[in-house]
């Protein structure tokens, strides 16, 4: 199987093309926030509860919020049915995840308390922590939690000798490697990263700064959902 | 649990401070590692095994190889699993009971470096396509967590399976009494980095880990390139400190692999 011809990849985009996202503000009424992202056939819903009370206890911390970031995969995500339930994977992402929010979030100014960030990837096909990342800032904004800023995250990795970004599945499963990253824009730093696969050190810069170029447009779509969301009128 | 993570504010506040003048409190300087003691094979009843010492971080991997059923995706490759076990005996912090987050993150970081590199020949493990191939596990025990578990582990595994043999298979399947290494086809290094305040520093030991902001784990193999990294910490790198890591991961990458290829030379196993 050939992953791209002439420029073009397998699912007729081009090397620095991102699938279609479309990120939807406010979509759950029970939760404090939420989002939903469609992220090529990704389709991802964050709910943001908080801040407030956290039990137990002796969980608490005294100086800041702690943040909980629950990533989870429906079973019926997948080809093959997931086991419902945490598994290692979803684990370490939800971890990661906890990271990638982390450094934009307030917690400082709600200490004792807990803000919780619940990640239902309801169907899956490549980069679903990236989409769940993207989803869970703009759903801790819609709850009104102070942020420093958004985080935009999408993956670029490798594929025969192109640096590519936003693997969709065939290039995630057959490519050489994959780089999801979280971006902030406003530093420029880099609050998410993992990879696997084969790289050198100068396809990693090349990596990094596509990675930049899509997390810009990503960032933008996420004002948008926001902005969308709270122009006067419809404002509830 | 009983006792939390926490590092008093004259601890925090002293390291943080002599980062700031390029110091740390162990005297050492920001690229350079603890004193690295491997010492394979030591647990007869395994197929392979390592004890690291990182300084005083001590993690114990042990190798056992046995034969089941491919995963249904990948009839044509062998099997292997990693683990790791934060038992109580190392730390005040770690309790029994099932995986949590920190030892599944370790377990999960330490395998995607040895199975991107790749480090193990999976093909040539399989006994019959579909049906029979031989299940690596890797188990890491962690004995004394002082800072780095990471790389600790890093050293053991490669070192473990660099040094596993296993029963030749004569032509059903059933082992016999002759004895091979496992295929090895590359010894990934992992380099983990703290950031602390503007400092990056390399192999954080335990106080240092309790004050940083953020942290990289990169992972090269033989040809230099990279082949799995890992940041965490609630902090953030740009994108220039995490090319620089990059770099020195490939050089340390190198002595490292120099070392263990050396120690195993020696002792002629």
């Amino acid at each position: 199987m050939e992953l791209i011809k002439d420029g073009i990849r397998i699912d007729g985009r081009k090397k620095d093309e991102l699938r279609d996202i479309k990120i939807e503000v406010g979509v759950l009424k029970r939760a404090d926030g939420s989002a939903y992202v469609e992220w090529g056939m990704n389709k991802v819903y964050v709910a943001v509860y908080g801040p407030r009370e956290l039990f137990p206890r002796f969980l608490r911390r005294s100086d800041k919020a702690v943040l909980q970031c629950k990533y989870n995969m429906a079973s019926f995500s997948v080809d093959d049915r997931k086991r419902p339930g945490p598994d290692r994977r979803s684990v370490e992402i939800s971890k990661v995840t906890r990271g990638a929010l982390e450094p934009v979030v307030l917690t400082e100014n709600f200490p004792e308390s807990v803000i919780n960030v619940n990640i239902e990837v309801v169907q899956a096909e490549a980069g679903t922590r990236c989409a769940g990342i993207t989803a869970a800032s703009v759903a801790l904004a819609d709850a009104g939690i102070p942020m420093k800023d958004l985080v935009p995250s999408c993956a670029a990795g490798k594929v025969g000798s192109e640096i590519i970004l936003d693997l969709c599945k065939e290039e995630d499963n057959f490519g050489e490697s994959d780089l999801p990253i979280a971006m902030i824009p406003r530093t420029g730093g880099i609050s998410l990263l993992q990879m696997d696969g084969l790289m050198t050190a100068e396809e990693l810069e090349e990596a990094l700064n596509l990675v930049k170029k899509g997390c810009k447009i990503i960032y933008e779509k996420q004002k948008e959902a926001l902005r969308k969301r709270y122009k006067g009128d419809d404002h509830d | 649990m009983t006792e939390v993570d926490l590092i008093s504010h004259i601890e925090r506040d002293y390291i943080l401070n002599l980062a700031k003048k390029g110091e740390r409190e162990d005297g050492r300087g920001f690229d350079e590692y603890r004193k690295l003691i491997l010492q394979p094979g030591i647990i007869k009843k395994a197929e392979g095994s390592c004890l690291a010492n990182l300084g005083e971080t001590k993690v114990l991997a042990g190798i056992k190889v046995n034969k089941g059923e491919p995963f249904p995706d990948t009839p044509d490759q062998a099997v292997m699993t990693t683990n790791a076990e934060l038992i109580p005996l190392a730390s005040p912090l770690f309790e029994s009971g099932p995986p949590k987050e920190d030892s599944i993150e370790l377990a999960r970081v330490v395998d995607r470096g040895i199975r991107e590199a790749p480090a193990l020949d999976m093909p040539s493990l399989v006994i019959k396509e579909g049906e029979l191939v031989r299940v690596v596990f890797i188990d890491l025990h962690i004995l004394d967590s002082d800072g780095n578990l990471f790389d600790a582990s890093n050293r053991a595994a490669v070192t473990a399976l660099r040094t596993t043999k296993i029963p030749v298979l004569d032509e059903e399947g059933n082992p016999t009494e002759d004895l091979m290494p496992l295929p090895m086809l590359k010894t990934p290094v992992s380099c983990t980095f703290a950031k602390i305040g503007e400092n990056i520093l390399v192999d954080p030991s335990q106080n240092e880990e309790k004050v940083l902001d953020a942290r990289l784990t990169v992972t090269t193999e033989d040809n230099g390139y990279i082949c799995a990294m890992q940041k965490g910490g609630d902090s953030q790198f740009t994108v220039d400190e995490i090319t620089d890591c990059v770099k020195k991961s490939i050089k340390i990458g190198k002595e490292i692999r120099k070392t263990i290829s050396d120690l195993i030379k020696k002792e002629g196993l």
